[in-house]
This record gives C-alpha cells, sequence and structure tokens, in this order.
C-alpha cells in the first residue's frame, strides 16, 4: 500500500531553494547598499574637501579698482593633494570672461545660487573629474558681479575606494552569503527534525502498533498527528472488528453446518435403501463443501487481516513442521496414509509470522492429504541452503497438469482433475500470499514417482 | 473409556454422544461450563470434548482453568473458528487437540484416539475373544503367538467386531463407520480390510465370516480350537 | 647658470649643430644637445632637460654603459622653455628632467606625464613623488653663500633674522654687495621665493632689508657665486647649493640657514607623447639607482635623494610635490606676489 505513494517535491529541497533564493537576494541587496552607501560617503568626503577648497578660493576673491583680484591661499589646492594623489583643476570666471586657472573646465551653465555650491561630474583632460562651482557676488563698479569658483579633482582616489569598497561590499555580499547560507541549512534541518522525527516514528512503529502517537510534535504538526492517531484509532477498530466479524462469522456458518452433518450421519445410518443413502451423502459432500469454502474464505480474510499486521519473529521451521506433522497425523490416518518428516540436519530459522507460516504449511499438507490415495505416504523435508531453507511436502497423489502449476495458486482455480474432491481452490493462494509476505517461493512440481511436491524456501535467517 | 462433552448445541451434542457410543466409549453431555464442573466433581473422565462458545462463558476460560489446576485431562477442543491463529492459541491454552465444526466423525474418533494413545503412552487395552488378544491402544493383534500390528482401518474394523463378537454387521454399517460419508467408496472397498484382517487372525479359532448378502460377523470355532492346541 | 658654464656650451652647442639639423625646425630655444651614440645603438631616447650637459653626460655614460644598446639625445634649455615646449607640444622628449618643481607639477597635473612604476619608484619616500607620475632624484637646498673676505671680522648669520640684523647694522658694507634671483625672470627663484614666503613673514622683512641695499638681482646662481667670488658680492641669498657645492672654493663660505632651509628636487617624468616610455623609464631606474645616485653626488654634491639627509637635519624643508605648487603659478597670485616682492626689493 506504501508502493503506491509517489513522493512529491521534497520538503527540504524546497525549503532549502526558497532560503537560498531569499539570502542571495539580501546578499545582492547587502551588496548593492554597502557599496551605494560607502561610495556616497566617499563622494561626499571628497566633495567636502573641494567645498573647503573653493571656499577657501571664493573668500580670498576681492575687487580693487575695478579689478577682481584673487591671492588663492596655498592650502586651497594643496589640501587636494592631501588625500590623494588626485590632480587638481580650478577655474575663475565671470558671466563674460575667465580670470584665471584652466578656461576649459567646463562650468554649468547656471551660476549657482552664491551659498549653494553644486557638485558635478566630468570628464576634463582625459580624465574623470568631480568638480565643485561655487558663486560669489562681488561689487565690481558698483554693480555685483557674480564670480564662480571652479574647483575640479580627479576621481582616481574615488574610483580606488569605489573599487575597494565594491570588493569588500562583495566579500561582505559572499560572506553573508555564505553565513546565512549554513545557518539557513541548519535551519532547514532543524525545522524539518520533528517531521523527520514523527516520520521515523511512525515509520519504527511495527504494524501491530496502532497505539497513538504521543510524542511532542510542533503545533504545525498536531492536527496531522492527531488525524493520523483518530486514523489508527479508526483502523484499530476496524481491525477489531474485522477479527470479531471473521470469528462470528465462522461460528455463525459452521455450528449449524455441524449439527446438520451430524443429524444427517445418523440418519444416513439408519436410512435403509440405497437411494437414501446417496441422497444423504450428497447432504454430506454438501455440507463439507461449503464448511470448508466458508473456512478458507474466512481462512483467508483472516490471513490477509494478518499479513498487514505481520509478526516478524524467528521461527523454528523444524518445530513448525513438527507440530504441523503431528496435528494432521490422525486426519491422514483416517485413510491409512502416513505422514514421515524427514530427520534433518541443523537449525532452520527464518523471520516471520509463525501463525501465518503455520496456516500456508498446513494448507499444502491438508491438500496433500486430501489428494492422496488411500495408504500412501506423504514425506514432509526440510532442507537448507547459506540464505534460504526450504519445505518440501510430497505426496504420491494423482499429481499435476504441468500448464496448471503456475495458475493453481490463483483464486478459486483447482486442478481439473479433482473435481470429486472438496475444496474451495483458495488453499494455494492461501500460501502464495503468506510465502510472498515473507519473501520466500513456492513452487509446486511433480514427484519423482508420482504425485507432487510443494516446495516453501524462505529466507534463512 | 469415558469422556466428558460440553456442547450447548443439543442436535449436535447427542449425534456425537450417539456416533461415539458406538466405538464403545461412554459419554456424558454437559450444555455448559457449571454443568460441566458439576460432571467433573462427580466423575473423572479420559478425555474431555470441550465447545468454545457456551452460554454462560468461554470455553477458553473453562480450558485455562482445567490447566491452572493442574488437571491433565486430555482436551480437544470442538470450534467453529477455523482460524490459524485460533488454533495455534488453543494449544498454547493446554488443549491437547481441536477439531474444528463441522467436523467428520471419524476424524473426531481418530483424534479422540490420538490423544488418548498419546496421554497413556506405552498403556495397553487388552481384549479376549478366544485365543484372539486384541490391544486397540497398541493396535496389534495376538494370535498363535504371533503380534500383527494393524492399520488404520484395520483396527477399527476389528474394534468394531470385538463390541459385539458374533454380531452381523452389515456391509453398509462398516462402510459408514471406516469410510467417511464424503468419500465415494462403493460397498466392496470393505471386502479389501475384511480380508486383510483374516489374514492377520489367521491361525486362530477366531474368524472372520461371510453372511452371504447381509455382511459379516466375528466367530470361534471351540471345536477346531480344542481340535488345534497352539504351539 | 648659463654664463657659468658658458664655454662648456658652446662647445657642446657646436657639437650639437650637427644633430640638431636633422631633426625637424623647432619654436623653443634650446641652449644645448648632444647625441650620445652607444656601443650598439638599436634604439633611442630624447631627454629635455634643464641640467647642464657637463653634469648630466657622466650619468648618460653611465646608462649607457648599462644599457650599451641605448643612443641617447641629450638637449639642455630652460624650465620655461621646456614648460613650454612641452605644454604646446612642440617637443616630444622620452623624459623631461626639470628643476622647476612648480612646472613640472603643473605639467603633470595637467596631464602630459604618463605613469610609471618600478622597484625604484616604489622605494621613494612619498614626498619624493608624486602620483607615479614625477620622481624626484636630487635634493638641492637654497642656501646662503658669503664672501670670506667681506665676513672676515663679521659673526656668521644663522637664521634670517640674524642676517637682518647684521644688514640693518652693517649697510655700508652690504650697499651694493647682495646678489639674489630676480623672482621675476628666474623660475627657480620663484619658486624659492615663494616657499620662503609660505614659511614665514621674515621673507619680505628680509627683502625689504635687501631692497634697501640696492640688492642686485640675477638670473642664475652660476652668475650670483662668480660675483661672490671674485669678491663684488659680499652675500647671496637662495643660491642653488648643488652649484655651490660644486664650484665652491676657499673663498666662499655657504651657509645652510638654520631657521629653514628650502630644499629643491630635481624631478624627472615620462611625458604622455613619449616614443620610447619603457627606455625613458629604465632612465628614471638608473638615476634612482646606487650608480646613478653616486654619479649624482659626484656631478652635483650632497644632493642625490637620501632618507638619512632629512633625519640628520631638521630644518631642511623639502618643496612638497603637489597641486599646492600649482598656487604660485596662478597668473593672478604670480602677478601681486610678484607686485609686493617688486615693492620690497626694487627701491628707488
Amino acid at each position: 500500500m506504501s508502493a503506491a505513494l509517489k513522493p512529491g517535491t521534497s520538503l527540504r529541497q524546497r525549503l532549502r531553494l526558497q532560503l537560498l533564493g531569499l539570502i542571495a537576494i539580501l546578499s545582492l541587496l547587502l551588496y548593492f547598499s554597502v557599496r551605494t552607501i560607502a561610495g556616497g560617503a566617499a563622494e561626499t568626503t571628497q566633495d567636502n574637501i573641494l567645498s573647503a577648497s573653493a571656499t577657501s578660493i571664493v573668500e580670498a576673491l576681492h575687487a580693487e579698482q575695478d579689478d577682481i583680484l584673487l591671492d588663492i591661499p596655498y592650502a586651497a589646492l594643496s589640501m587636494l593633494g592631501a588625500n590623494a594623489e588626485e590632480r587638481v583643476f580650478y577655474r575663475i570666471l565671470t558671466a563674460a570672461n575667465t580670470i584665471t586657472g584652466y578656461d576649459d573646465l567646463p562650468a554649468p551653465e547656471v551660476f549657482p545660487a552664491p551659498d549653494q555650491p553644486v557638485f558635478y561630474n566630468s570628464q576634463y583632460r582625459g580624465s574623470a573629474v568631480r568638480i565643485v562651482a561655487m558663486t560669489r557676488i562681488i561689487t565690481l563698479k558698483d554693480t555685483p558681479t557674480k564670480v564662480l569658483a571652479l574647483v575640479a579633482q580627479t576621481r582616481l582616489g574615488q574610483d580606488a575606494i569605489t573599487a575597494r569598497i565594491a570588493n569588500t561590499a562583495a566579500a561582505l555580499g559572499v560572506g553573508f552569503f555564505l553565513v546565512a547560507g549554513i545557518l539557513g541549512a541548519l535551519t532547514v534541518e532543524s525545522a524539518l527534525r520533528p517531521i523527520e522525527n514523527i516520520a521515523a516514528a511512525v515509520q519504527r512503529r511495527g504494524p501491530h502498533d496502532l497505539r497513538p502517537m504521543l510524542k511532542p510534535a510542533p503545533s504545525e504538526l498536531a492536527p496531522l498527528l492527531a488525524s493520523l492517531n483518530s486514523f489508527m484509532e479508526r483502523l484499530r477498530t476496524a481491525l477489531l472488528r474485522t477479527e470479531d466479524f471473521i470469528a462470528e462469522a465462522a461460528h455463525r456458518v459452521r455450528t449449524p453446518l455441524a449439527t446438520v452433518r451430524a443429524q444427517t450421519e445418523i440418519a444416513l445410518r439408519r436410512a435403509k435403501t440405497p437411494e437414501d443413502r446417496k441422497a444423504l451423502r450428497a447432504v454430506i459432500r454438501a455440507v463439507d463443501e461449503s464448511a470448508r469454502s466458508a473456512g478458507q474464505l474466512l481462512d483467508h480474510a483472516s490471513v490477509t487481516l494478518r499479513a498487514d499486521k505481520m509478526e516478524r519473529v524467528d521461527v523454528d521451521l523444524w518445530v513448525l513442521a513438527k507440530d504441523l506433522v503431528h496435528g494432521l497425523a490422525p486426519t491422514a490416518e483416517i485413510r491409512d496414509i502416513r505422514i514421515v518428516l524427514r530427520p534433518a540436519e541443523g537449525k532452520f530459522i527464518t523471520i516471520g509470522d509463525p501463525v501465518l507460516l503455520m496456516g500456508a504449511l498446513r494448507n499444502i499438507l491438508d491438500n496433500a492429504i486430501k489428494y492422496s490415495p488411500d495408504e500412501s505416504e506423504i514425506s514432509v523435508a526440510l532442507t537448507g541452503e547459506s540464505e534460504i531453507c526450504s519445505i518440501t511436502i510430497c505426496d504420491q497423489g494423482r499429481g499435476l497438469d504441468n500448464a496448471e502449476q503456475k495458475t493453481l495458486t490463483r483464486r478459486f482455480e483447482r486442478g481439473s482433475n479433482v473435481a470429486d474432491v472438496v475444496g474451495s481452490g483458495l488453499g494455494l493462494t492461501i500460501v502464495s500470499e503468506v510465502v510472498a509476505a515473507h519473501n520466500g517461493s513456492f513452487k509446486l512440481a511433480p514427484n519423482q514417482e508420482r504425485g507432487t511436491c510443494a516446495k516453501v524456501c524462505l529466507p534463512r535467517k | 473409556m469415558r469422556f466428558l462433552l460440553i456442547e450447548d448445541n443439543a442436535d449436535l451434542a447427542v449425534s456425537v454422544r450417539d456416533r461415539l457410543a458406538l466405538d464403545g466409549y461412554g459419554v456424558d453431555w454437559a450444555d455448559s461450563v457449571s454443568a460441566a464442573e458439576d460432571c467433573l466433581a462427580g466423575a473423572s473422565y479420559d478425555l474431555i470434548l470441550l465447545d468454545i462458545m457456551l452460554p454462560d462463558g468461554d470455553g477458553r476460560d473453562f480450558l485455562s482453568a482445567q490447566r491452572s489446576r493442574e488437571i491433565d485431562t486430555p482436551i480437544i477442543v470442538i470450534t467453529a473458528r477455523s482460524e490459524v491463529s485460533d488454533r495455534v492459541h488453543m494449544l498454547d491454552l493446554g488443549a491437547d487437540d481441536y477439531i474444528t465444526k463441522p467436523f467428520d466423525f471419524l476424524e473426531l474418533e481418530a483424534r479422540c484416539r490420538a490423544v488418548i494413545r498419546r496421554k497413556n503412552g506405552a498403556a495397553s487395552n487388552v481384549k479376549h475373544y478366544g485365543d484372539l488378544e486384541f490391544d486397540s491402544l497398541s493396535a496389534t493383534v495376538k494370535v498363535a503367538g504371533r503380534v500383527s500390528e494393524l492399520r488404520n482401518r484395520e483396527l477399527r474394523l476389528m474394534e468394531i467386531f470385538f463390541s459385539s463378537p458374533e454380531q452381523i454387521f452389515p456391509k453398509s454399517q462398516l462402510l459408514d463407520r471406516l469410510f467417511s460419508y464424503a468419500e465415494n467408496v462403493s460397498e466392496n472397498a470393505i471386502e479389501v480390510y475384511v480380508a486383510r484382517l483374516r489374514q492377520k487372525i489367521d491361525g486362530g479359532a477366531v474368524r472372520i465370516e461371510t453372511v452371504r448378502g447381509i455382511g459379516y460377523r466375528m466367530s470361534k470355532q471351540e471345536t477346531s480350537n480344542r481340535e488345534k492346541p497352539g504351539p | 647658470m648659463r654664463q657659468s658654464l658658458l664655454a662648456t656650451k658652446i662647445v657642446w652647442s657646436m657639437l650639437a649643430i650637427f644633430a640638431l639639423s636633422t631633426t625637424p625646425s623647432r619654436a623653443f630655444e634650446i641652449e644645448a644637445e648632444q647625441y650620445f651614440a652607444a656601443t650598439d645603438g638599436t634604439s633611442e631616447i630624447t631627454i629635455m632637460s634643464t641640467a647642464d650637459l657637463s653634469v648630466f653626460a657622466p650619468l648618460v655614460l653611465g646608462f649607457q654603459n648599462q644599457n650599451p644598446s641605448v643612443n641617447v639625445r641629450y638637449v639642455v634649455l630652460s624650465s620655461a622653455e621646456l614648460y613650454s615646449a612641452v605644454l604646446e607640444g612642440e617637443a616630444t622628449p622620452d623624459l623631461v628632467i626639470s628643476s622647476a618643481m612648480d612646472l613640472q607639477t603643473k605639467l603633470a597635473n595637467d596631464g602630459f606625464a604618463q605613469p610609471f612604476r618600478s622597484q625604484a619608484t616604489e622605494t621613494l619616500p612619498a614626498w619624493a613623488r608624486w602620483r607615479d607620475e614625477l620622481f624626484a632624484f636630487t635634493l638641492e637646498p637654497a642656501v646662503l653663500i658669503l664672501s670670506k673676505a667681506a665676513f672676515a671680522d663679521l659673526p656668521r648669520p644663522r637664521t634670517r633674522q640674524e642676517l637682518i640684523e647684521l644688514l640693518r647694522d652693517n649697510p655700508a658694507r652690504f650697499e651694493n654687495r647682495i646678489g639674489t634671483y630676480d623672482l621675476r625672470t628666474s623660475g627657480l627663484g620663484y619658486l624659492f621665493g615663494t616657499q620662503d614666503a609660505r614659511q614665514s613673514e621674515t621673507f619680505w622683512r628680509l627683502s625689504e632689508v635687501m631692497g634697501a641695499l640696492q640688492t642686485r638681482l640675477y638670473c642664475c646662481s652660476g652668475q650670483m657665486i662668480a660675483d661672490v667670488k671674485s669678491g663684488k658680492l659680499a652675500l647671496a641669498y637662495n643660491v642653488l647649493g648643488s652649484y655651490a657645492d660644486a664650484q665652491s672654493e676657499s673663498n666662499v663660505d655657504i651657509v645652510l640657514l638654520e631657521d629653514y632651509t628650502s630644499v629643491m628636487m630635481r624631478t624627472a617624468f615620462i611625458p604622455d607623447s613619449a616614443k620610447n616610455s619603457q627606455l625613458a623609464g629604465t632612465f628614471i631606474n638608473y638615476l634612482l639607482s646606487a650608480d646613478g645616485r653616486s654619479l649624482l653626488r659626484a656631478e652635483i654634491g650632497p644632493g642625490p635623494l637620501d632618507a638619512e639627509t632629512f633625519s640628520s637635519d631638521q630644518n631642511l624643508r623639502p618643496i612638497r610635490l603637489g597641486p599646492g605648487l600649482l598656487v604660485y603659478l596662478d597668473q593672478l597670485k604670480r602677478r601681486s606676489f610678484l607686485r609686493a616682492w617688486t615693492s620690497a626689493i626694487v627701491q628707488p
């Protein structure tokens, strides 16, 4: 019943993939935010220095005799060289002309407001530069004149810092990814552990164990566990009811049949005419047949029921065979059939359900007795190899057709040459089902001279 | 031999009692656990036949109660439950054997015999008729110092004859006692077993005679016995 | 310096005429040129330098000794000419060597230099290189030189303050007998002057005192040294130490003022347009190597870049390479500075 279950996507796989995706996105976010923030901070630093430089320049601006004069403070430019070996450019201009400095240094179209320096990036003399533009108003010839100071610095250091930040950010991103990945994997494991524990606990319990699971479970799994418990409870009840039903059915069917049979036998003894006797015999045969059919149906049902919750214990096949022979010898003796249990060397231990195995072997031996002629012999032999042990039951009955040997184990099929013997055909089906449940094999083969050998092979412990 | 049959179904009980009586067993019948307790208090039995489903209790409880009182009277359980697990369970509880309803009287008889034989071990139950010595427990006949083993059907046939020597048993009656009704045999099948018995008791004074058209009977010939003293 | 070595230069220039005639016409004025053919020359570099041939010839030969396949064209020109030649793209040397730190810095700043890295440049202290483009290879202090005869009965000034007092106390003796650079014409003089002005206000007082004493103004160190030696001058201020050292004689004293002494560095860079930048790099490595240094020491004096020079004398102030040097190149700045200086030094 578990073979039909097709495993779906693994929960672990899904969790891992999703966590990994999430971590990857977070890592990228971290990488870009570190880059942006740190890059911005570095740029702000550069801007501040540029701004200080420009401020010191515009503060040195003054008008004298209708002339704009500028005494650039030494520090104005030297401070720009302090933090990095940047190239420095400057330009002082009015709307009309460049007063001093690099007259091709790109200036903004519109002069910024005096107290609002403008920063911008540009390309100058083959290098990327950061430029600050700062305006100061100077009264020249009684008219306020806007003087713009541009101070530019290459962005080498800036680029180096950006590259370093990018590296750091990348390292941070990768580091975060690794650490979070490992933690994520651990989290997945720890999150799945309760599920696995419960799965393992369910798996560990044998088929008989239908007690409710009392393991503490995470609240999310509690409904599942509750359902499982209630399911098992129902199953237990159903199984108990089935067993009770089988027992009850057997009783209800068999007891009246027994009475009928007994009465018929007595009537038969008193019957005088051959016609009466023949009729009464037919009744007995009919009773036997229905009893047997009912018995085997119930047997089959109980074997199936039991196979679902099969026990697995050490079974000594020799003891089993002895008990079996012992139990059926009287039945055989009625017709002077001898059952011979051949002595065997060594131990024959298999793992399985002794009740089921006994049932299966009893069915075989029962069959053998049924199809054996009077005063014949049935042998029961135990043989063993390294991995398997076998029980072979040979009779001297009428044997089977070759073609029949395979189909015989199917439900309700009987050999074509046994129409005169009472049987339902379920016996061998029970045998093959029990043997299959024990990972064994069941074969029918012709006996050496006459009759049939039934061989049951079981894995040796 | 005295049996106690514990069975609540009267029809079945009566037929079992009657049938076992034919084999020479005296059967007391109890229809409930309490009645059985009464019987057991008053007499001792060689065998108990116990039905499981009883009106005033479970036969299994009775079974384990007997065993726990260390009463080792052999018990054969008659059960309607045929499941393998039940059968094993009965033996575990201390039953000596079990038989599933409905049953063939022949099988019941065979199982009773087997259980008794097993319990009594090497004991014997020797009967004499003429110079013929018959031990039903060891299944042997002894005539003129010669011991012959009897096979099952021969043994039963001999028991029938011994149960009522000189009586004529019709073939059909013998057939009923030797063969299952489920078996399709003709009355002539009896002749085979009669012939074998004759061979095994040959040399003594006891004969199995054919009463033509009726059946067989066992008789002894006093005269010839005297004329022919044993070796 | 032109005049001081006039004779030699003429000789060298004559030698250079042949080489010159093969090169395209130039808009700049060269002072001398020599083609050093290597023993098995397969490649060539052109060095444009402000250093005299006599000073650099041994270095070129030393370089060729190690690199026998390199022909070297060595062209001498003034720092201003060199600056404008490179700026205007009129010359395409493989290596530019100049004592004008400010101009060199400006060229590098304005993108005319290409970076060069080697083991030798990496070991240079940070103040001796800029942007891996400009490399200093000498240290040459601005010194005060005194005529021994003039100072026979006077104490030697140790600081500018002492010098000022000395000049004030003895106006008659120093009247018309003081020499210094004309900052308006000498690039080096302007550099030393602006650095002095940056260091201390005493520069302006000294200039005024010197102006009052009818100080003579020179274009070059060599001439000043010559005039001190000849006794025409009692002292010369801010003379390039290397030349003073190289030409020191018994009648001249060299004083490194203790309040501070500006130290000029001769620098080299590989122009952006260099045809053979790799060999130029090799030449820089040679200049910085032990061999190069010992030759420089022999030619220029105690100049070569030695870290010990600074640890041994706390008063030496090397002029730092970097954008600060651009400040005094600003036209407005220069104009106002020279105006102030002229009014101080040139007194009616």
